[in-house]
């Protein structure tokens, strides 16, 4: 007996398709009676397994470190007091403090008073900074007065936001810039937020910080996102504030045109 | 007051009544977080064995924030209702779980005491009880809202309809409107989290939903959750508002956070009720809630996460909400770890809101740093369809892309309406009946010529 060939089920397809133009949510997935299609399905798990996997994946400090260095710019490598990911994960607290050996690596090189210090962390997305944060700090340093001497970065492993409040302080910085993995969407497994932070020092509040997110080639686009950064980040030196008082002057940024 | 319970030699002991609550709450990672979970797995059985033989009353002679310090505190003492206590005075913890389990315990009976019950005392008897007590004894309590339909009715199973746009894109927003409604959700609310807060782009926002909704004859509702102070300014200039949303606490601090105080509400509500836009109801608040929020907000007292959350369902019960949702795996890891924490709070919360006599559904959530997948989520949704749920959420795929998490899908409830024979709203019944999007309760396949269709279409184009 010859085995039937194989006849695709048929799905109950939804006549407005066409609507997909107009948003990228998952809309007119049709229907198998009441369920979604096996190809939805899969590719829905596709998604959240990138998601997942921008999560756990450790960042690759070293090739980070050598990319930097490869563009010019000096680094140094600190850890926050969270060990691990599992530990990063259920204790914030952990992530925004430096370790102690950290901390003493960085109050050792600070001779002098900095404008500014960047600091690139892995946060809750790896392939964000190993996509997206060179790219950004290039375009960001182009954008910077001549005279502006970049210090060395700062890499952090486990670290959240506020850890450039402790970073800030240990290198005597008047403000601190950093660029950290945001916390992965099903659409958006890699994009990179930035903070900036005038005067940092432990206890700041995310009220005393600007935040440009989102960036990423198919989100905020890098010549954008430098644009804003660099534009807050003279305009919060010159102010000597950054946070609620600042946010209301970026969006000015639209009617600047940057030589 | 101090507490404690022995354990074969072992005494231990509570320092206070808090302590007592937050060591016999199930592990989470809030609660450690906080530092106030219990050290061991037998402390905590050490603490709900000591909860258990407490008094009810205990519960009104010890506050675990001073009602001269908390507004919240205050609402609790002040709207408890003494004379339906009576009824459930003489229980002890132990006592009032045996109680609610009764075949005896009907909804008439929960419907009694619902205003005797004050927070502290749903969240004790909750961490006693097992998964399926918290189900069997929500499904049993009957809280019935309206607007433009009647939610809450035994038997039934509203959507919220959630289109959100990572840039508020009304074609967009349209477009999933429109999505929704064909696979028969947006009963509940039509409920839009708009990624701006400027209100020439909000007022956009109600324009456009109201337009839908008036066109059609949808019998539902519409809100644009940003603050309420944004919303009592939009109501001032003429915004057609349904419904005012509001995300609360249960401590006065936490809700300063959130830049509310009960006072600001209670205008907001005065602000929504006075534009009558409810054919068949007044409830006009939408409040979302979520445990940890208290603790996130630093505004915990020390008191566990499980028990804060409870506090802010005798919030949202002062101002007779059409709908209340925890949102349950939205915080993240630190606060609930995993698809088990996750399932066991989002049964707690609704146990809680249903006993307290609130119209609670269920953002059955999770992020993508959380150790949970749509597999958790399939199992939360299946057993709070069987307790009796209000209200989930829809949104396409359960992938929301301007916040970033995963939800629940349209084809999720009608999942959940098949395998439990549970039915829409009626009124939106009979108008997806009518409309033939349905046709004895299933969705039928649509033509491109179908009517709503090709106009909701052109309204998008249009849009």
């Amino acid at each position: 007996m010859t085995p039937k060939p194989p006849v695709p089920v048929a799905i109950e397809a939804n006549p407005w398709a066409e609507l997909k133009q107009f948003t990228s949510a998952r809309i007119a997935l049709g229907r198998v009676g009441s369920s979604l299609p096996t190809d939805e399905v899969l590719r829905f798990g596709l998604a959240h397994a990138a998601a997942r996997d921008a999560v756990h994946a450790p960042l690759d400090y070293a090739a980070l470190g050598r990319e930097l260095s490869a563009a010019g710019f000096d680094s140094y490598r600190v850890h926050s007091r969270a060990a691990d990911r599992p530990t990063y994960l259920l204790r914030p607290d952990l992530g925004r403090d430096l370790r102690d050996d950290s901390r003493a690596l960085l109050s050792s090189n600070a001779d002098r008073e900095l404008d500014t210090v960047f600091v690139i962390a892995d946060g809750l997305s790896a392939f964000a900074i190993t996509r997206h944060a060179l790219p950004l700090l290039v375009a960001v340093h182009a954008l910077l007065p001549p005279t502006y001497v970049m210090p060395p970065v700062v890499i952090v492993s486990q670290g959240r936001v506020a850890i450039g409040d402790a970073i800030g302080e240990s290198l005597r910085a008047r403000s601190v810039v950093v660029l950290i993995g945001e916390r992965p969407g099903l659409s958006s497994p890699d994009s990179l937020g930035v903070y900036l932070t005038y005067a940092p020092k432990i206890g700041r509040t995310d009220a005393e910080r600007n935040c440009v997110s989102n960036i990423r080639p198919e989100g905020l686009a890098y010549p954008d996102a430098a644009r804003k950064l660099s534009w807050l980040l003279q305009t919060a030196l010159q102010l000597r504030l950054s946070g609620i008082g600042l946010k209301d002057q970026s969006d000015l940024l639209e009617y600047q045109p940057h030589e | 007051m101090r507490y404690s319970h022995s354990v074969g030699a072992s005494t231990y002991r509570f320092a206070d009544l808090k302590a007592v609550l937050a060591k016999a709450s199930p592990a989470r990672s809030g609660d450690f977080l906080a530092g106030v979970a219990a050290g061991s797995a037998v402390e905590r059985m050490a603490a709900r064995l000591c909860l258990a033989d407490l008094p009810l009353s205990v519960f009104l002679n010890e506050t675990l924030i001073p009602y001269e310090t908390d507004a919240v505190t205050r609402l609790i003492i002040d709207r408890h209702d003494l004379q339906a206590f009576t009824e459930i005075a003489h229980f002890t913890v132990g006592d009032f779980r045996n109680w609610l389990l009764l075949e005896a315990t009907d909804e008439a009976a929960l419907a009694r005491i619902a205003l005797a019950v004050t927070p502290e005392m749903a969240a004790a008897v909750s961490k006693l009880m097992r998964n399926q007590d918290l189900i069997l004894v929500a499904r049993k309590c009957r809280v019935i809202t309206r607007f433009r339909n009647t939610l809450g009715l035994p038997g039934r199973l509203a959507v919220r309809l959630q289109p959100n746009h990572p840039t508020d894109d009304v074609k967009g927003i349209a477009a999933v409107i429109l999505d929704g409604l064909l696979y028969g959700s947006g009963d509940a609310v039509i409920g839009i989290n708009p990624a701006s807060d400027s209100l020439p782009v909000l007022m956009g926002l109600w324009r456009m939903v109201d337009d839908v909704i008036q066109r059609f004859n949808v019998p539902t509702q519409s809100c644009v959750l940003t603050h309420v102070t944004n919303q009592i300014q939009a109501i001032e200039r003429g915004a057609p508002i349904d419904l005012v949303f509001q995300s609360i606490a249960g401590t006065e601090a936490a809700n300063a956070s959130f830049g509310v105080t009960l006072k600001l509400l209670a205008e907001a509500r005065d602000a929504a009720l006075s534009l009558g836009r409810g054919t068949v109801g007044d409830n006009v608040m939408y409040f979302e809630t979520g445990q940890g929020s208290a603790l996130s907000a630093n505004a915990n007292f020390g008191i566990d996460q499980q028990t804060c959350e409870a506090r802010a369902y005798a919030v949202a019960r002062e101002f007779k909400p059409l709908l209340v949702n925890t949102v349950v795996g939205f915080i993240g890891p630190e606060y609930l770890y995993d698809g088990k924490q996750i399932i066991r709070a989002g049964l707690e919360d609704h146990f809680c809101g249903k006993l307290m006599g609130v119209p609670l559904g269920c953002d059955v959530c999770y992020t993508n740093h959380a150790e949970a997948d749509q597999d958790d989520m399939d199992n939360l949704l299946t057993l709070l369809g069987a307790a009796g749920v209000t209200y989930i959420m829809g949104i396409p795929g359960a992938d929301d892309i301007m916040l970033n998490y995963q939800s629940t899908s349209f084809h999720d409830a009608l999942y959940l309406r098949t395998v439990l024979g549970l039915r829409h709203a009626p009124e939106f019944e009979a108008w997806l009946e009518h409309r033939q999007v349905t046709a004895g309760g299933k969705l039928r396949a649509l033509p491109t010529q179908h009517g709503l269709l090709r106009a909701l279409s052109d309204m998008t184009q249009n849009a």
